[in-house]
Parts: C-alpha cells; sequence; structure tokens
C-alpha cells in the first residue's frame, strides 16, 4: 500500500499545468483533489510516470455568477463551497441540497468538482447532478506540434464526457478547467435522493430531477439522471419525456418512474441486486419527482 | 475494612486517556531504531494452487534490497507452527491440527498466504521489489462454500486427510429424541452467519532488535499475549527466555485475532539475527484482510422441542463451521457455540454436533464473542419462532424458560472450551429480562407501534437474553512494589488495547493500599516486567489478572501493615491506610508515609531480621477453578422502510450483568464497543469471496464498519451478581456487546414489517438492505 515512484510537478497557473501534462506524453495524470487517485496509487492501480498537481493553480479554484443568472464552477473548486457558499444555495439549490451526500466532510473539504467529473465513478453523484442541470463542461489543452496558440479549449456537454466507467472522452494532455450551469428558472423546481449503506458511502443508488412546469400546471421541461443505475451517470431521458407536456400527477409521475426503473442498467455488487437497485431506482424516483413538482409549484408565477 | 475509601465500583477517569488523546501512546510503529530495516511480504493472489517456482532475481537486484527469503531458505525454520489451544477432552472428538508454515512451500491454501520475504531499506522500496519477484502458481480448485465442502469429490485443502474435515465434536446431555417425542410442537430450521474481520484500528506489526553485544533480542508486537510470544520465540530460535524480551505497548484494538502467534512474529525476530539490524514489518490495511485471522461462517440446523405453552423440553443443533485453511485454535470457537446456546435457559435435554471444515479461505481463530454470537442467534430466532407458531408472547417463552436463582451452580454436563465442566457460577436472569423490557417500553410498545404507523413508520421491537462464559483460567499474576515515592508500581503479563487496564487495575491496587488511583503505575505486556502469565482474550483480564492484582495488593497491604505497627509503635488494628499514610485511627496525625515505609523495608547499612523479605512489594496469582458467566439483555427499537428495505436503529438498551463492577464507565464503554461491533457483524460487516476463493471487498471502501452515524446512543443498566469462584465478585464482560445484538435486531425488523410481511423470517446474518429486499420479495410470494 505504498505507491510505486513517480516525479511530481505543481505548476502555478494553468498553460504550465497543460505543458506539463503534454509533456507526460499520456504518462502523466493531474492530481485535484488526490481523494481517489492517491487511494490508486497506493494499491499500484494504473501507476502514473508524473503526477501535475493542480492545487496551486489558483486561476481554476473559483465559483462565480454568470449573467444569465446561473454559475460558473470551476475545476479546482472545492466539493464544500457547494455545501456552504449561498450564491450556489440561491442559484442551484440542488448542488447544495446533494452536496453533503457526497463522501464525508473531511473529503469535501479536499476533494474537487473537476476531479470528480473527470474520475467518472458512475456511483459519484457530481457527474448526475449537473447532468440534470444541463452543465456544460470546458476542456483545455496545450497546443500541439504545427496548432497555433499557447491553449486550444474546448465545449463539451457532460453527458458527451462519459463513455464508460472510469472512462471518459477527456485526452491524455486535456485538463477540464470548469462547468457553467444555467440558472434556476421560474417554474423549476429540483430534488435528490440517494440510498447508500452508510452516510457518506458511495450510493447503491441515487436519483436526481429537474421539473419545470408552466403557468397551467403543465410539464414543460424535465429532467432525470441516475448515479449508480449504468456504467456511466446517465440521464433517463424517456422517462423525463413522458412526463412532459403532462400534469405530473402521482400516477404521471409512478409512470415516469417505472419507465426509469425499467430503461436503467445497474450492475449487481455486494451491496444490491440488479432488481433490488431497479426497485429502489423506481422507489427513489418516485419519491424525488414528487418532491421537485412541489418546488416548482412554489416557484410558478 | 472500614478504612477503605472505596475505589472499586467508582467512574474513575481514564488514566491513559491523556496519553492516547494527545498523541505521546507509544505503538509499535513509534519505534524506528537506526538502521531499520522493512519487511514486505508476496503473498498468493490464488487461494489454492500448486508452487511451480518463485524467482527472485530480478527483485534481489533491486537497489535498496537487503534480503530476500522463500521457505527454501528458511532451513529448519520452515515447519509448522504449533497448535496453539489443543482440543479439550471430549469423548469420541475426532480434531486433525493442520497449522501453515512461515512461508509457504509447494502448496498455498488460502489467499494472501505468505511466499516470499523481501527486507530492504524501506517499505516502499521492499513494495517495489515485491512487484519484481515472478510468481508461477499453478491454480487449484479451491473449497469455497461450506454446505458441500464435505461432499464426496469436493476439492481437498489438506490432500492427506482423504476429506476436509478438520474435527467432529458431539456433546449431549439428557435424550434428546425421547424429549422431541414427548413434545407438542417442534420447530426446526437452517440458519447461517457469514464471515467477517475484526478490524482493529491498527494492524498487527513486529519490530525485532538483536543486540549481539548483550546476545539479547528485544521485539515490539502488537500482540494480546506477550508471554507466551516470547516463549514460542525463543524456543524456536534457540535462546533462553532470558534474552528474549517481548514488549507489547499500546495496541490500537485486539479482538481476538492478536491472540493468535502469527508466521510474521517468528520471521521478524529471525531475519533481525540474520541481518544483525532492526527489522520491522507493519502490516497494511489490505494485508489485514489475508493475513489475520477472520470470524466464522456456520451453518446450523436446529430444532426445538417444546410443550405447548412453551416450555423447553429440548435442542438440537448440528452445524458446520468454516476453519478456514488451518485450525491452530484449537475448537474454541465452535465448542464456544455450542456452549452458548444454551443461554439462560432451562433446557433438559441437549444433543449438539459440530463439524469443523477446512476451506482455502484466510485462518478462523477467535473474534470478540468467538462463535458465541452463534449460538445465541440460533437460540433466541428458535424462540421467536416457537412464540409465534405456538400463539405466544416472546417475553413470555423467554421468562418462563430462565433458570431461577436456586438452580445454581448449574451443570449443563458438557465441556466448555476452558476444558472444565459448563457449570453456570451465579445469575439471577428474571430481574434482568423485566428491566430490560421496562426500560425500553415493552408493555406500552403496541402504543408507539400504533403512534409511528399513522406517521407512515414501520416501527418494530427486539428483546433477547445471553449467557457469556467469561473469565476462564488457567492463571494470570501481578507483583505490587510501593516505591521510596510513595508511588506504586503494578506489573501483569496481560497485554492492553485499550480496555483501560490502567485504569480499572489501578482502582482495585489503590483500594487495598490506601492511595489514589493515579499513583498507581500499572505495567502491562512488557516480558521484563512480568514474565508469567497467558494473555487477553476470553473476557477474563478483569477477572483473572484483577484478581491476581487484588491478592497481590493484600499481601502488600499487610505488609505495609506490618512495618507500620512497627514504626508508629501500635498495633495494626489501630492502624489505617489513607491517602498515601498509614496513620492511627482517631489521631490521624501520628502517621508514616508508605514511602517512607518502602525506604525502612529496604535497609542499605545494618542487620535485618533473619527471614525478613526486602521492601513493600507482593507477587500473587490467581487461576480460578473454572470461568464466570455473566449474562444480560439486549432491547432495540428499530424503523424500517419497507420499500426501500433501509433500516434505522431508533434505541438500543443493554442490561447487564458481569458481577462485581470496577469501574461502570469502563464496562460500559466496552458494552458500547460491543454492540457496535455487534451492529457490524448484524447489518454492515461481510466478507465475501468470488467463486473461486477470492476475496472480493478486501477495503474499507466496500467492507462496511459501522460508524459514529451508525450507532445509536445505548441506554446501560448495571445488575449484579457477584461470581462466588474469585474474590471480587468480578465476571468478564469485553465481548458481551458484540454476542446478542444479531439476534435482537432481526427479531426487531420482522417486527416492524410484520404486517407488511407476516410470514417474513430472517435466519441469515449479516442481514443487508439488498437482502432484506429479497427476504420481503420471497416472503411476498409466499404470502
Amino acid at each position: 500500500m505504498k505507491p510505486a515512484r513517480f516525479d511530481y510537478v505543481a505548476p502555478t497557473n494553468l498553460d504550465d499545468a497543460l505543458s506539463a501534462l503534454a509533456a507526460g506524453g499520456g504518462e502523466a495524470r493531474a492530481l485535484a483533489g488526490g481523494q481517489s487517485l492517491v487511494p490508486m496509487l497506493n494499491f499500484r492501480l494504473g501507476g502514473p510516470a508524473t503526477l501535475v498537481d493542480l492545487n496551486a493553480v489558483d486561476e481554476l479554484a473559483f465559483v462565480e455568477p454568470t449573467e444569465e443568472g446561473g454559475l460558473r464552477l470551476g475545476a479546482m473548486a472545492r466539493q464544500q463551497t457547494l455545501e456552504h457558499d449561498p450564491l450556489v444555495r440561491i442559484r442551484a439549490p440542488l448542488l447544495a441540497e446533494a452536496a453533503p451526500w457526497i463522501a464525508h466532510a473531511q473529503i469535501r473539504s479536499r476533494g474537487t468538482i473537476g476531479g470528480s467529473l473527470a474520475h467518472a465513478d458512475p456511483a459519484a453523484e457530481l457527474p448526475a447532478l449537473l447532468m440534470v442541470l444541463g452543465a456544460q463542461a470546458r476542456v483545455a489543452r496545450a497546443a500541439r506540434g504545427s496548432e497555433s496558440g499557447a491553449r486550444i479549449e474546448r465545449a463539451s456537454s457532460l453527458c458527451d464526457l462519459y463513455l464508460g466507467p472510469f472512462f471518459t472522452s477527456l485526452e491524455a494532455d486535456e485538463i477540464l478547467t470548469e462547468v457553467e450551469i444555467p440558472g434556476l428558472r421560474v417554474g423549476e423546481g429540483t430534488a435528490f435522493a440517494e440510498l447508500a449503506r452508510r452516510r457518506g458511502d458511495y450510493a447503491i443508488v441515487g436519483v436526481a430531477v429537474r421539473v419545470r412546469l408552466g403557468a397551467d400546471g403543465l410539464c414543460e421541461d424535465a429532467a432525470i439522471s441516475l448515479i449508480n443505475a449504468g456504467p456511466t451517470p446517465c440521464l433517463a431521458e424517456d422517462a423525463a419525456a413522458a412526463l412532459l407536456g403532462e400534469v405530473p400527477t402521482p400516477a404521471a409521475i409512478a409512470n415516469a418512474a417505472e419507465i426509469a426503473s425499467l430503461q436503467c442498467s445497474p450492475a449487481a455488487d455486494m451491496h444490491g441486486s440488479v432488481a433490488y437497485r431497479r426497485h429502489l431506482v423506481r422507489v427513489l424516483t418516485n419519491r424525488v419527482l414528487l418532491r421537485a413538482r412541489g418546488r416548482a409549484r412554489e416557484r410558478v408565477v | 475494612m472500614s478504612d477503605r475509601r472505596r475505589w472499586i465500583g467508582e467512574r474513575v477517569p481514564r488514566i491513559e486517556d491523556a496519553r492516547l488523546l494527545t498523541g505521546r501512546a507509544p505503538f509499535v510503529d513509534d519505534w524506528e531504531p537506526p538502521g531499520t530495516l522493512h519487511v514486505a511480504f508476496v503473498r498468493s493472489n490464488l487461494p489454492h494452487a500448486k508452487i511451480l517456482d518463485i524467482d527472485t532475481a530480478a527483485a534481489a537486484a533491486h537497489p535498496g534490497v537487503a534480503a530476500i527469503y522463500t521457505a527454501e531458505d528458511l532451513g529448519a525454520l520452515c515447519c509448522p507452527g504449533p497448535v496453539l489451544v489443543p482440543p479439550p477432552p471430549i469423548e469420541g472428538a475426532i480434531f486433525h491440527a493442520r497449522t501453515p508454515l512461515p512461508l509457504a512451500r509447494e502448496i498455498v491454501r488460502h489467499q494472501g498466504e505468505p511466499l516470499a520475504m523481501i527486507v530492504a531499506d524501506s517499505r516502499y522500496i521492499a513494495e517495489d521489489a515485491a512487484a519484481l519477484v515472478s510468481v508461477d502458481l499453478d491454480a487449484l480448485d479451491a473449497v469455497v462454500d461450506l454446505s458441500t465442502a464435505l461432499n464426496e469429490g469436493a476439492p481437498l485443502v489438506h490432500s492427506d486427510l482423504g476429506s476436509n474435515l478438520a474435527a467432529h465434536v458431539r456433546q449431549t446431555k439428557g435424550d434428546y429424541e425421547a424429549a422431541k417425542s414427548a413434545a407438542d410442537r417442534v420447530v426446526a430450521r437452517r440458519f447461517r452467519y457469514d464471515r467477517g474481520v475484526a478490524a482493529a484500528i491498527e494492524n498487527r506489526g513486529v519490530l525485532a532488535e538483536w543486540d549481539a553485544r548483550a546476545d539479547r533480542l528485544r521485539v515490539w508486537d502488537t500482540t494480546q499475549a506477550p508471554i507466551p510470544i516470547r516463549a514460542a520465540i525463543a524456543s524456536t530460535l534457540g535462546l533462553s527466555e532470558a534474552q528474549v524480551r517481548v514488549i507489547a505497548p499500546f495496541i490500537g484494538g485486539g479482538f481476538g485475532p492478536k491472540v493468535m502467534f502469527y508466521a510474521e512474529e517468528i520471521l521478524i525476530p529471525w531475519v533481525a539475527m540474520q541481518l544483525g539490524r532492526p527489522v520491522k514489518w507493519i502490516e497494511d490495511r489490505y494485508e489485514n484482510f489475508f493475513a489475520t485471522t477472520q470470524e466464522r461462517e456456520q451453518l446450523h440446523e436446529s430444532e426445538l422441542a417444546l410443550t405447548e405453552d412453551g416450555r423447553i423440553l429440548g435442542v438440537r443443533d448440528h452445524f458446520l463451521h468454516d476453519s478456514g485453511a488451518y485450525d491452530p485454535y484449537g475448537l474454541t470457537v465452535p465448542i464456544n457455540s455450542q456452549c452458548t446456546l444454551l443461554g439462560p435457559y432451562r433446557i433438559p435435554n441437549y444433543e449438539s454436533e459440530f463439524r469443523v471444515v477446512f476451506t482455502n479461505k484466510p485462518m478462523v481463530t477467535p473474534v470478540r464473542g468467538a462463535g458465541r454470537q452463534h449460538g445465541v442467534f440460533v437460540m433466541e430466532r428458535l424462540l421467536d419462532i416457537a412464540a409465534k407458531e405456538l400463539g405466544l408472547d416472546r417475553l413470555d417463552i423467554r421468562a418462563k424458560n430462565l433458570l431461577d436463582p436456586d438452580e445454581f451452580p448449574h451443570n449443563h454436563e458438557i465441556i466448555y472450551q476452558d476444558s472444565a465442566p459448563l457449570t453456570y457460577d451465579s445469575g439471577n436472569y428474571a430481574p434482568a429480562l423485566a428491566e430490560a423490557a421496562r426500560l425500553i417500553g415493552y408493555h406500552d410498545f403496541e402504543n408507539e407501534r400504533r403512534a409511528a404507523a399513522a406517521d407512515g413508520k414501520r416501527i418494530g421491537l427486539g428483546i433477547v437474553n445471553y449467557v457469556e462464559g467469561t473469565g476462564i483460567g488457567p492463571y494470570e499474576g501481578a507483583r505490587i512494589t510501593v516505591e521510596p515515592s510513595g508511588k506504586v508500581r503494578a506489573a501483569t503479563g496481560v497485554g492492553t488495547q485499550g480496555q483501560g487496564h490502567f485504569t480499572a487495575f489501578a482502582q482495585v491496587v489503590a483500594e487495598a493500599v490506601g492511595v489514589n488511583p493515579a499513583d498507581v503505575r500499572i505495567v502491562t505486556g512488557d516480558t521484563s516486567e512480568f514474565h508469567w502469565g497467558t494473555g487477553t482474550f476470553a473476557s477474563r483480564g478483569a477477572v483473572v489478572a484483577g484478581n491476581a492484582f487484588g491478592a497481590a495488593a493484600q499481601a502488600v497491604r499487610e505488609k505495609i501493615l506490618a512495618h507500620a505497627s512497627e514504626a508508629l509503635e501500635v498495633s495494626e488494628e489501630d492502624l489505617e491506610l489513607v491517602d498515601g499514610t498509614a496513620r492511627v485511627r482517631g489521631a490521624p496525625d501520628v502517621s508514616i508515609a508508605l514511602g517512607e515505609l518502602a525506604r525502612r523495608a529496604n535497609p542499605l547499612r545494618g542487620a535485618v531480621k533473619p527471614g525478613t523479605e526486602p521492601g513493600l512489594e507482593a507477587t500473587s496469582y490467581f487461576g480460578p477453578e473454572r470461568g464466570t458467566t455473566a449474562n444480560g439483555v439486549h432491547a432495540l427499537i428499530v424503523a424500517v422502510d419497507p420499500e426501500t428495505a433501509m433500516v434505522d436503529i431508533l434505541r438500543y438498551v443493554v442490561v447487564h450483568d458481569c458481577g462485581t463492577v470496577i469501574n461502570p464507565m469502563i464496562v460500559e464503554g466496552q458494552i458500547h464497543g460491543g454492540v457496535a461491533l455487534g451492529i457490524g457483524n448484524a447489518f454492515y460487516e461481510e466478507l465475501t469471496f468470488d467463486e473461486f476463493g477470492g476475496t472480493t471487498n478486501a477495503s474499507f471502501m466496500d467492507y462496511l464498519l459501522p460508524t459514529a452515524t451508525d450507532v445509536p446512543a445505548i441506554e446501560t443498566a448495571h445488575m449484579v451478581t457477584p461470581s462466588p469462584l474469585n474474590p471480587m465478585g468480578t465476571k468478564g464482560v469485553g465481548e458481551a456487546g458484540a454476542i446478542p445484538v444479531a439476534a435482537a435486531f432481526v427479531q426487531a425488523v420482522e417486527d416492524a414489517l410484520r404486517e407488511v410481511a407476516p410470514t417474513l423470517e430472517l435466519v441469515d446474518i449479516p442481514l443487508s438492505p439488498g437482502r432484506l429486499f429479497e427476504a420481503l420479495q420471497d416472503a411476498g410470494e409466499e404470502a
């Protein structure tokens, strides 16, 4: 449980970090909060030749409001920020509600938003939360070979980011630098629930939802994302679609929950069978949709 | 004696806590003599395999590696370890002893069995080198499933035995068959209790330093039993016991597995002597899941024969016990299960038979409770099921079968793990059950249930009894010395792993010699301070070492009084020992300090009377004729969400009786810790294996220990029925909290769901939300 030898660099700005990562030629990895990577190093699971420590890259540690009423979250913002920042509480109450469920307080004080998103654990909360909010990620890398300029940046929807368990579309020389989420709209309500064996554990199953109701009480928009109910964080698109244009009655909500349960693809492990996880997806989707509906109704003008 | 300030029974704050909480209490890994080398082991990743080749050449060439050893390099050291606990003399018992080699040769029999030992400048380098060792293993079919391990044609863990049977024991009392034929009702069920680990916060560790000039070996070891370890090291390495000092310093939890004598405890000292340098091995958490012994899986087929009104006529229990790959600890665990099943009940006829089975899993030895929880689980479940079938109240069926106070000593006519007959020394069971029922609100619970149901909550109550055999022999000793400073030094041989020995033993000494416990310096676990005794296990410290301290303290008291009588020229009867002085009753100004008496008792010049022993010092030993029996009742209330199968414990009540209580606060702490461990057993902890015998959850990410948020506040009540088997009247308490939890827990869960799933029967431990969901599905199909 001691890591193999590795080189270590601690750049103080993003361009240096990107250069260091590029210089590693696929053998370098970015170190964010280290709450998953360091245990993996200790278990000698895929030891990188170089660690590029981002903890001194201050320009990535921010939470900022956008003009559109949303938020920009820097990759190195700590997870605890979501719990305590009043701006987050107002503009993205779903993140504030769910943050206490992300591991333990000690881990949240080191763990980062970007680190969790890039780690791509299907049982992690943040990818699913940001997905249901319609977040866009920004990704940067150093210019390669003939490319001009120092830095190349691209945008990615979170759905496009995830390819498989612990497997993203990020290239070895890329760093996920920030995510941007739209603000909460009129008539919109969000809710989150997860079941874990112990407080702070990875979810057996978790569900995050967002619904928007029109003045007529019909559902104008809905999103449902599932935690640990498939190989990647995923949206239950058919379940959400079933609510569109409907009055979200208990029956309509139960129907959506049923669809989510049938269409998810959880794996079995020691904490629950496939059947148990599907069952929990139904129970939790039902519960959180009811809660989100109530919150949405309070925000209908 | 009326002059004594009562320290026994007081809530004296733990004397050791200041050191522990401020980081000044040394643990094995805190010592690092200059030039220390560090060890990492190459361990088998397969549970059962033929060793074809171990190539260490690349590892040996790695910079910083001092030495590498395989079984071939150990010479005479590579022989099977000892059977630590020979089986009790039970008629007809079969026992096949198979113990591991220090490093595996030819065959590996469980995952994690050590293949090679690497000694290097640092643990980092040792692990780098371990990755360079090329091990060629030819996988063999593994024995994984306990229920089929004895089948014809099963793979064999020890091929020379011709089967996987490690032991077979049958003990009977009365005539069960006759009881069964006379019974109105017979309840028969199968029960399963699965594996876990002890998960002490400190893993194991050994540091050895050979001093060639002094010709002495010093070993720091996380053992619960330093004196037997010293004997084993000395005899194996050809040293005199006087040349070997074993120090068990502060230890971060024992829970049983640290009583074992492990290969590392002989290899590390041996290497230190070979290389002439200090050598250290600190087990890491991953290793601990393989290299340290574990808890036990058992499968029971059990029957309870009763009259229509719920009187027990007899019990039959046949079970399989998984020993893992070897059985160095004899039959202690399954015999505990066999004997503890009887509980506080009057059971005239008992037929119990078990088979111990070798499997390709890590070794099983006692872990807190040590098989007792299995017996309690079986008996209490049978009573629950019988109560349902007979339409009786679960409290009534228990109360009706309790032994009465006038039935003690009560001989169960079978043999316990200490080789003595299972005879309960004393007990007063009915008031304990009634008190627990009162504290948990049993008689008003239906109102509580209805009120909760109105809020949409399903709550249930569980209440169970247990009896625990504790405080077994053979013996412990203590030496107490009053020093010229007036402080008292008191040493015993047992090791300490957080139990509060430095306080509880100090209270025993302080009361007899008239000092404050803070002025008593207790020394444990250092063979240079005290070298007779066996160790800390079987809930025996307070009973056996405690009474040895009591006897030595009484002897020192007599010496103090004799010297004080001479110094003050008054008769002993007129003296009292108060606040570190001997003084004349009614004339407190006429006094002499204990330190001054200690100086006078050790004159440096002049003559003494013939036969005089120097110093205010005494050494005493205590060995009980057999163990004491403690008892108690656990009761809890849970809330269950039938949709998610999640369970919350709302209240937890423990009424227990461990005889004379030395320090109620320490006893409560022991119970709290035990209940936490029991909650882990019942609902969180499970070691899982794949079909090939590989462990699939060897980390605390997937092996779930209950944390502070999962353990409720525990309400405790003390009852005191002193043991007649020792002068202080104490009984053991160290394991008690862990023993009945699973039985109480599943009863409460069933009770909470009785309207949702009236046919639900929980017969497997551990339960988990996933498993409860499946049981609910099954019960739904049946209903």
